[in-house]
């Protein structure tokens, strides 16, 4: 049986201790790019494609590294998106603050539901998650903080650190694309490291990973937490930049649409997460106008992924380097 | 507590567990021998009502043709991608099958909902079934008991034709070692597409069934399919009884919350399915992989 692993583009063979040159030229490519756009594009455009790219990322982390499909990372997104929500809402906290509170709520709904989901692999894994995520958006619904129907609207974004005002759109812009390349860099470091290398090698074989002495599950549990808290840096960062947190965040739809920028970006490639969510994100804007053929493009672009362009568009493009990226 | 609100959860419940056992039935029949969980399956729910709805403006055929044409419709077109999409990513991880019907399942919904926006078309309950019994402590629509009784029936003949005849044992056979049965004779590819299809009609009898009850809406099938890989989850996936049995018994369950302490009413399969994963993770019925 042939697993993601072998469609997920060209996976690094072996850990290198320097970072791989055009590697670097790549994300310095992106860097020079992510600079200079905000001059060139609305950047409300940009950043809600950013808090994407990131949630996309630590998706990858998953799936592509360790090669578990969640189907349910809307919950980590949605529910960090609220508590940051409430508490520069509610609480008045300073806007560092309500993301890392937001983040820290992810961090423990991951560790909860990985606890549980961690124990399946395959679609059983992929069913579990789906089904605790619904849990939270019912709860969503339901619970008082969240605003039900309405939302939490109109979060003021505040002062970060005392300093930035971040009702200015270039600060706001610029914090969230320091955001955006910590985590980003977070699971770069993580994919490389020894930790990386062991959730590789249970990919590959669990129960040789398992005789080589690691303790598969705490690998896969605390990969799975690392994933789910980086959602949560990502929904939390979004509900300040749109001043929104809503049931759309926790909505199934939203866990399907991050498989969707992964897969198309490329399963298992560094920047294949960041290109599947800008090309989805511009997607969605220009099909606005059209409304629910939104939905039908969405699925074609996945059943066509699925069929014939398994490597993504990063993939397929390392494929073509002969260089992994 | 008044037993004439209780008994009527108990009935809305068993009504909805008849809608999970037949959902999570056909998923399960499908899981077993093609090893996907068919995304798909709440669209092509949605796409059996509106079979009986068009058979019925169109054609003018009533709600007992929708019972027998709409799971064949249906059921043709699950053939139809089985040969052209699903057959192509049986080499690859099972992954790639979830993903492809749940990309399947946007288009088809979202072409629905193009055609027919998201309120919903009335379907009639067929002259023979309506009106109710007074049972005295509680009154019983005609229609709601025949929805349990029948598809109770198609679940227990889908058991009955997989656990007891010679064609399931084949079915069975395919699914412990397909390579095996293959070099026996028995045409293995043919089976998995028409077990596909069998899968995808039982959807689309589930929505004809469903039709009279809930309008006929092109999301009619999109949450229900979450609630329904729950209870797969909870049954132990690719048991036949099990699915069964926690279809309905979920569905009951349900209805009580529903009465007992209606917040949870959503969430209560879901907490289930948790506890359930706590104590035997290859779920009630499931054997260990």
């Amino acid at each position: 049986m042939a697993t993601v692993k072998e469609y997920a583009g060209a996976a690094p063979a072996a850990v290198a201790s320097a970072v791989p040159r055009h590697q670097i030229v790549a994300f310095l490519a992106m860097l020079g790019i992510l600079l200079v756009a905000p001059f060139f594009v609305y950047p409300v455009f940009l950043m809600k494609a950013l808090c994407f790219a990131l949630f996309a990322c630590a998706f990858n982390l998953l799936i592509g590294y360790v090669g578990l499909l969640s189907f349910g990372h809307a919950a980590f997104l949605g529910s960090a998106g609220y508590v940051s929500a409430h508490a520069a809402k509610v609480w008045g906290l300073p806007p560092e603050a309500a993301i890392l509170l937001g983040t820290a709520a992810a961090a423990v709904l991951g560790l909860v539901i990985g606890a549980l989901a961690i124990r399946s692999r395959g679609i059983y894994f992929a069913n579990i998650t789906l089904a605790f995520a619904q849990m939270v958006f019912f709860s969503s619904i339901q619970a008082k903080f969240t605003g039900g129907e309405d939302g939490i609207q109109a979060v003021p974004r505040g002062t970060l650190l005392g300093v930035l005002d971040l009702r200015q759109p270039y600060t706001m812009y610029f914090v969230v694309l320091a955001i955006f390349l910590g985590g980003f860099l977070v699971v770069y470091r993580a994919i490389h490291s020894p930790f990386g290398q062991v959730l590789k090698a249970i990919r590959e074989s669990e129960p040789r990973a398992i005789s080589l002495g690691y303790r598969a599950e705490h690998y896969k549990l605390l990969a799975f937490v690392l994933s789910a808290t980086l959602s949560g840096l990502a929904g939390g960062t979004k509900a300040l930049v749109f001043q929104l947190a809503s049931l759309t965040d926790v909505h199934w739809t939203m866990s399907g649409e991050v498989v969707l920028m992964t897969l198309l970006g490329g399963l298992g490639t560094v920047f294949g997460p960041v290109v599947g969510a800008f090309i989805m994100i511009t997607l969605e804007h220009s099909l606005a106008q059209i409304g629910s053929w939104l939905t039908i493009v969405q699925g074609a672009i996945f059943v066509v992924c699925v069929l014939t362009f398994r490597r993504g568009v990063v993939g397929e493009l390392a494929r073509i380097l002969r260089k992994p990226l | 507590m008044a037993t004439q609100a209780l008994f009527g959860q108990l009935l809305i419940g068993l009504i909805n567990g008849a809608f999970y056992a037949m959902l999570s039935l056909g998923l399960s029949v499908i899981f077993g021998l093609l090893n996907i969980i068919n995304f798909a399956h709440g669209a092509q729910y949605m796409m059996g009502a509106f079979v009986a709805y068009f058979l019925l403006s169109l054609t003018g055929l009533g709600y007992w043709w929708s019972l027998l044409l709409a799971p064949i419709v249906v059921g043709l077109f699950g053939i139809a991608l089985e040969r052209t999409m699903l057959k192509r990513l049986y080499h690859l991880d099972h992954l790639y099958g979830l993903l492809l019907t749940f990309g399947l399942a946007l288009i088809i919904q979202g072409v629905f909902r193009n055609e027919f926006g998201s309120s919903g078309l009335p379907y009639a309950i067929p002259a023979q079934l309506t009106g109710g019994y007074n049972l005295g402590f509680m009154f019983l629509p005609a229609y709601r008991a025949w929805v349990v009784v029948f598809s109770l029936g198609v679940c227990l003949a889908t058991w009955w034709v997989i656990e007891r005849t010679k064609l399931g044992s084949y079915l069975r056979a395919a699914t412990e070692n397909p390579t095996l049965v293959r070099a026996f004779g028995i045409n293995v590819p043919r089976m998995i597409t028409l077990t596909y299809g069998f899968g995808v009609g039982l959807a689309g009898l589930a929505g004809v069934l469903a039709a009279p009850i809930y309008q006929v809406n092109p999301l009619m099938g999109a949450d229900l399919i979450i609630v329904v890989f729950a209870v797969v989850v909870i049954g132990g996936m690719g048991s036949i009884m099990g699915s069964i049995v926690t279809g309905f018994a979920l569905g009951v369950v349900e209805g009580f919350t529903k009465v007992f302490y209606p917040e949870a009413s959503n969430t209560v399969i879901f907490v289930i399915m948790a506890l359930v994963l706590l104590v035997r993770p290859t779920g009630l019925f499931g054997r260990a992989s």
